[in-house]
């Protein structure tokens, strides 16, 4: 399932998302025939049940899908659809078609059934025809199913890389579905899987970043050879390539490991990694290209403005890692390594 | 190559199953063993505990059974290995002949040298060094000047070797040295590798001292030493390939990102269980960087286990974890005030005052930072 996958959305990312059409949806036209071929093609529902016309794929089935969103900039709530479905399949409310995304910062509170809050820097809020979100209830938390065209209002915002980060308000409004979150799932678990999504897409972006980077490098002629002859700029490539594999195979482990209950401490080490990473890859890629990269007109920024956006949305490097270290000291020093060798079934308790 | 040699693997659950076994043997033969003789890392010489490894068949593990190995797979050599290491086990006597020496001459030997060599090593009785730098030969070491030229008897043997990890500890050396013109055989040729007994006449090896007082590598002589036609190791002409193929092993390993895995235990233990924000968020980054490290790690074992060359994955993971190793000591003095103290101190102050010392030493051990990042761009394609 994951080669079809991957065949199918590179094929399609390729056809459609191209710069210029990444170019075009970050002035805020809301790219239909992407979506519609995505739809046509079961990669927004295929994580869903196969009665919806889903794939059922699991996380690690997904992880290509994510990384290859990442590494074309598709400038669609994607990832964010797959996640959403995830969580209500989770809760028994179920999967939804259409154009759905996902809220981690919220303010809202239940009264009588009723919402009222804000829900912030919602991906894609004002294109999204339903919003998935964990809310404070009398009894705990619920998640919730909501309409944005619901709010009382939309303030568009958008973050480096030009994609949507709404503020929805509302006002007493009635979710379409509220039931409680489930035992075992945490009220941050949006915030986790957010941050899996996330360290997916940037190691995709910074695939992206290495091919374009080294092709450049080997085109671009200076004191009469190409600029990749040089040693100085061999070894900053070295350096691109070990963080790219570096952050690659960090969001993998991280989503096959999540197959059963997400695999939090693994995506805390993931986003971790890949943040970190991101910020080396987009200085590289940047010094290697010249003025160039620096342009409008070259594609180069359409990764690494992505870069410095996701790199921090769903919990900064230093977020997870300071999750992370109280876990790691909790378990002193005796308990470090035996920490590292079993991290794939290791839990870390996130509190927002 | 491409980073997508770079897949996820997971251990195998037979290999997996060697770890509760290792970790209870470890907690047993070195307890009370100090923080400090753990920082020493694969630095840490007890040919004793060699030969209790050995009784135990968790040295040449991956060899025939015929000659006194295990046949385990790769990755249950990784289970046992990064065991020994985390735990800051004296592996250093066996750990070159293990680790590359044995899989060379497995390869490369003659059914004899593999009967007579072998099984030694997997008893952890013998224990090799690796000849490969001269005074003028580091980086470039196909400009080596060590030569043996052809006799009657077998072989004559002149030249030096320095750098070279553990010799005075050591029965034979492993060393690459010219047998052909370098004019005739072109740069990459002319070059041979022989098995060295040290204890011939002719071999002179004097340890020298590093920054920090230790002895632990050496310049060795070799003065008309007469060697027998066996002492050849593969095909003559053929060492350049042969060496090659051995640094795949040599910088494939977990000792590539762990040497610095005590101070990390000693911070943990100052910080406590309450660690402030700055803690907090250094040691969870460190934690991270190491997590993902041993999954790159990981994915080199499955290439081994393949039956692939990791050459390439092997050279990124060793510079990204050469970074890691020197950076720990630098993160780690920032978090703990608690100064490096040679004599006395806390086990944190002396660990880190040991380590502090030893980094600079990572990145030159078993290939330079330029020249592995040189080998990556390479890979690319860009040269």
């Amino acid at each position: 399932m994951r080669e079809l996958f991957e065949s199918t959305i590179e094929r399609l990312l390729s056809d459609i998302a191209t710069p210029e059409y990444v170019r075009a949806a970050e002035q805020n036209v809301w790219p239909a025939d992407l979506w519609r071929a995505l739809e046509e093609n079961g990669i927004t529902l295929a994580g869903a049940p196969e009665e919806v016309g889903g794939s059922e794929a699991s996380w690690a089935d997904l992880f290509v899908i994510v990384r290859a969103a990442g590494q074309h900039a598709a400038p669609v709530p994607l990832v964010e659809m797959l996640l959403g479905n995830w969580l209500l399949e989770q809760c028994g409310i179920g999967s939804r078609s259409g154009i759905l995304t996902v809220a981690t910062d919220s303010t809202l509170t239940c009264s009588a059934g009723a919402l009222s809050g804000e829900l912030r820097y919602v991906p894609w809020g004002r294109n999204a025809e339903l919003v998935v979100t964990v809310v404070t209830s009398d009894e705990g938390y619920d998640v919730v199913l909501l309409e944005p065209a619901a709010a009382e209002r939309i303030v568009e915002g958008v973050n480096v890389a030009g994609e949507p980060r709404d503020i929805l308000h509302f006002s007493a409004a009635l979710p379409l579905a509220s039931v409680p979150l489930p035992a075992g799932l945490s009220p941050s678990v949006l915030l986790a899987g957010g941050a899996m999504l996330r360290s997916a897409q940037i190691a995709g972006a910074l695939t992206a970043i290495m091919t374009l980077t080294s092709a450049y490098a080997g085109e671009r002629k200076q004191f009469g050879r190409p600029i990749s002859a040089f040693q100085a700029i061999q070894q900053q490539l070295a350096v691109l390539a070990e963080q790219t594999a570096a952050a690659n195979i960090a969001a993998e482990a991280a989503f096959a490991q999540s197959d059963t209950a997400l695999a939090t401490f693994s995506i805390a080490a993931a986003k971790v990694s890949t943040s970190d990473a991101a910020s080396q890859a987009t200085s590289i890629g940047h010094s290697v290209h010249g003025a160039i990269g620096f342009t409008r007109e070259y594609s180069l920024h359409l990764l690494t403005r992505r870069l410095w956006a996701w790199r921090s949305e769903f919990g900064s490097s230093t977020y997870w890692s300071k999750l992370l270290g109280e876990a790691v000291c909790n378990a002193g020093a005796e308990g470090f390594w035996p920490l590292i060798t079993q991290s794939h079934n290791e839990q870390l308790p996130i509190s927002e | 190559m491409s980073i997508s040699q770079f897949k996820y693997s997971i251990i195998p659950e037979e290999a997996e199953a060697l770890r509760r076994e290792v970790r209870a043997f470890l907690a047993e033969a070195l307890k009370g063993y100090p923080a400090v003789k753990r920082a020493y890392s694969w630095m840490g010489f007890d040919a004793q505990f060699s030969r209790l490894l050995g009784s135990r068949g968790w040295l040449g593990m991956a060899l025939p059974k015929q000659y006194g190995g295990g046949e385990a797979s790769p990755f249950a050599r990784y289970v046992i290995i990064e065991e020994l290491l985390a735990a800051g086990a004296p592996v250093s006597a066996h750990w070159i002949a293990d680790r590359q020496s044995a899989p060379l001459i497995l390869r490369f030997g003659t059914e004899a040298q593999r009967e007579k060599y072998l099984p030694p090593i997997c008893r952890g009785e013998s224990y090799f060094c690796i000849g490969m730098s001269e005074p003028n030969s580091g980086s470039d070491l196909a400009s080596i000047t060590s030569n043996a030229q052809k006799t009657e008897a077998g072989w004559l043997l002149n030249g030096q070797k320095v750098w070279t990890t553990n010799a005075q500890h050591s029965h034979y050396m492993i060393a690459l040295v010219r047998t052909g013109d370098k004019e005739e055989s072109g740069r990459h040729g002319g070059m041979s590798q022989f098995i060295i007994d040290l204890s011939l006449p002719g071999v002179t090896i004097r340890p020298i001292a590093d920054l920090s007082g230790n002895e632990h590598f050496n310049e060795v002589f070799l003065d008309n030493v007469q060697l027998d036609n066996d002492a050849l190791i593969g095909a003559e002409g053929n060492g350049w390939g042969q060496v090659t193929a051995e640094l795949a092993f040599e910088r494939s390993g977990p000792e590539r990102f762990l040497s610095s895995i005590a101070l990390i235990h000693t911070a943990i233990a100052a910080i406590g269980k309450q660690p402030d924000a700055l803690q907090a968020r250094d040691i969870g980054r460190i934690t991270a960087r190491l997590v993902t490290l041993r999954n790159m790690s990981l994915a080199v074992t499955q290439q081994l286990s393949e039956g692939q060359n990791p050459a390439w994955a092997a050279s990124c993971v060793k510079d990204l974890g050469n970074v890691f190793e020197q950076d720990l000591p630098e993160i780690l003095q920032l978090l703990v005030e608690d100064q490096p103290q040679v004599g006395g101190g806390s086990d944190h102050a002396q660990v880190l005052a040991y380590l502090t010392q030893m980094a600079p030493s990572f990145s030159l051990r078993g290939g330079t930072r330029e020249i592995l990042r040189g080998i990556i761009a390479r890979g690319l394609g860009l040269r």
